[in-house]
């Protein structure tokens, strides 16, 4: 039986649902495809790649390529080992959705629950960041970064990108709905401010914290523009960044099997999470744009 | 919209805000005041000094046939992703709406490219489409057609904007989806009782009825081609052949990066500083935000 809210009950058009469908697996196939180059392509050997066509079917080199991929690297280009950029890409990208939810949540917390002096200015000092991107600030973002000593380190990757107006936003709004009588019963049995953040706004805020963090997880494995400024040694590099740092040469002498290893290793785990959690994933992505 | 119970502290308000205003002053402002400050400098071939010039820098990019190119090629760029994007995703919006068997599986393998790196999707296209190994550049030979965006610029534009447009695709097609799923089911089914195909549907009742979705993602997938596209172009064709793929990101970054024309560079900032700024107001001034009927 059909689902009565999805489907229409008063038509039955079978060639319609047909044409649907067809457009639809249409459109995986074509969104898939790029995907399947890549893979087969890391499962090959480079003469393999280079001997055109390269046939559509996986090879026998898949342990070989992404063995020599995670701890070797390219032997041109960039010889940094993968391995290492994953790891790197991995604590940026955790610290840099840790980062924007704590102090995202905590400045919401000041803005919505106290009445202070310069509270809107602040409000609109967190606002203003949307309309400063990296691109429109690269050498003195990059100056004050070299006077920190930030370049090639963690820190330097992190802390410039960890301001975030979209969760500041998300988290007033969340707030605001929050009621005022939870306050009330707080102050009444004694509780302070931070035993109340604590005790009663950091468990209601789960789902929306969840729901962030994927999406900033994901914001933060896939930065380009500003690791690429700030890192020179290799052993700094994301996976992101390495990957460029690969294709160095023309088609032809461009290690194809690693750089496509290294692309499914640096585009596999946003899209598992993109899948596994795609329910914290469609929140997310919808809250962040309210 | 303001709480009516508050707590009260002389001093913990400042320092719960205190990490925030911290980096928004160190990475974001005074960056910013240095760029624009910049903007009216020139400095020596050597970086040791600097003098003040007023709006030379200005003049010369509004003067520079390249810089005007470099937003002819933006604005191509911009309207090719947005639209590409835009209606490949309404269309698969429109029949995953229509479907009942599979819906969740198609849903769930047309929005994972969402979560691949612009550079990455630029790799990626770039292979298939690399014009010597390129798997798709053989087929499109053996159609007679000589694919090779190194030295074709138009190609060059074709290959950035497929690029570009791959991972918005899933972005545009969650929203389409559900702004398709929030019109009530009963206008539809009137409009089926009446006898309008589906087609004529669409265009006279579900069209109209999600164009607050539509200009909303006009707005943002603008916004995604002029400023988060760095990184297929940089990954890809590095701006050329023969600046044909230079967007403005890419040539502000070139020239103060790679050219080290602080001056040119940062006025291009302070340019690009006033589009942030208009089309962030569009967004927050003309943009329905919530998707309802």
């Amino acid at each position: 039986m059909k689902d009565a809210t999805t489907a229409l009950m008063v038509e039955n058009r079978p060639i319609a649902d047909f044409i649907a469908h067809a457009i639809l697996i249409l459109g995986v196939i074509v969104v898939a495809f790029p995907l399947w180059v890549t893979f087969v392509a890391s499962t090959r050997t480079f003469d393999e790649i280079v001997n055109v066509p390269m046939a559509l079917t996986p090879g026998t080199h898949l342990i070989d390529n992404y063995r020599q991929a995670l701890t070797a690297g390219s032997e041109r280009g960039s010889s940094a080992p993968v391995g290492t950029m994953l790891m790197n890409s991995a604590i940026v990208a955790f610290c840099i959705a840790v980062g924007k939810i704590a102090i995202s949540i905590i400045s919401a917390f000041a803005i919505v629950y106290f009445r202070f002096p310069l509270r809107k200015f602040f409000f609109w000092m967190i606002f203003l960041t949307l309309m400063l991107p990296v691109e429109v600030r690269i050498i003195p973002t990059f100056e004050v970064a070299a006077d920190l000593k930030l370049l090639d380190s963690y820190q330097g990757l992190i802390l410039p990108l960890i301001a975030s107006a979209t969760a500041t936003f998300l988290f007033r709004q969340f707030f605001l709905t929050i009621p005022d009588e939870l306050v009330e019963a707080a102050r009444i049995d004694g509780a302070g401010p931070m035993r109340f953040f604590f005790d009663v706004v950091i468990p209601l805020s789960r789902t929306h914290v969840a729901a962030l963090f994927v999406i900033l997880f994901i914001y933060g494995w896939n930065q380009y523009l500003w690791p690429l400024l700030i890192t020179q040694k290799e052993s700094m590099y994301t996976v992101v960044i390495g990957i460029k740092r690969m294709i160095a040469a023309g088609d032809a002498s461009n290690e194809w099997n690693i750089i496509m290893a290294t692309a499914m290793l640096a585009l596999l785990p946003p899209a598992l999470v993109v899948i596994l959690m795609q329910k914290w994933f469609v929140k997310g992505l919808v809250d962040s744009e309210k | 919209m303001e709480k009516r119970v508050v707590f009260k502290s002389a001093w913990l308000p400042y320092a719960l805000v205190a990490p925030q205003i911290a980096i928004t002053v160190i990475f974001f402002f005074w960056p910013a005041i240095e760029a624009v400050y910049y903007a009216f400098l020139v400095q020596d071939p050597f970086g040791l000094s600097s003098h003040f010039v007023w709006f030379q820098n200005f003049t010369e990019l509004f003067a520079s046939p390249e810089y005007l190119d470099s937003f002819k090629t933006t604005a191509v760029f911009s309207v090719l992703v947005a639209a590409l994007g835009m209606s490949i995703a309404l269309l698969l919006a429109a029949m995953a709406d229509r479907v009942i068997r599979g819906s969740l599986a198609y849903k769930t393998m047309l929005i994972w490219p969402y979560a691949v790196a612009p550079a990455i999707a630029g790799v990626l296209w770039a292979f298939m489409f690399s014009p010597s190994i390129g798997i798709v550049t053989y087929y499109l030979l053996k159609l007679g057609l000589n694919w090779n965006w190194v030295i074709n610029g138009n190609q060059a534009m074709l290959l950035v904007v497929m690029a570009a447009a791959y991972k918005q695709v899933s972005y545009n097609f969650l929203f389409f989806l559900a702004g398709l799923q929030s019109i009530p089911r009963s206008m539809i089914e009137a409009a089926a009782i009446d006898g309008a195909s589906p087609v004529r549907r669409f265009w006279t009742i579900i069209f109209p009825l999600i164009s607050p979705t539509t200009f909303f993602l006009l707005v943002v997938n603008i916004v995604y081609a002029f400023f988060d596209t760095f990184g297929v172009i940089d990954a890809t064709t590095q701006g050329g052949p023969a600046a044909a793929t230079e967007i403005l990101v890419y040539k502000v970054y070139y020239d103060g990066v790679k050219a080290a024309d602080l001056g040119g560079s940062s006025a291009q900032s302070v340019i690009l500083m006033f589009i942030v700024i208009a089309l962030t107001v569009v967004q927050f001034r003309f943009v329905e935000r919530k998707v309802q009927y």
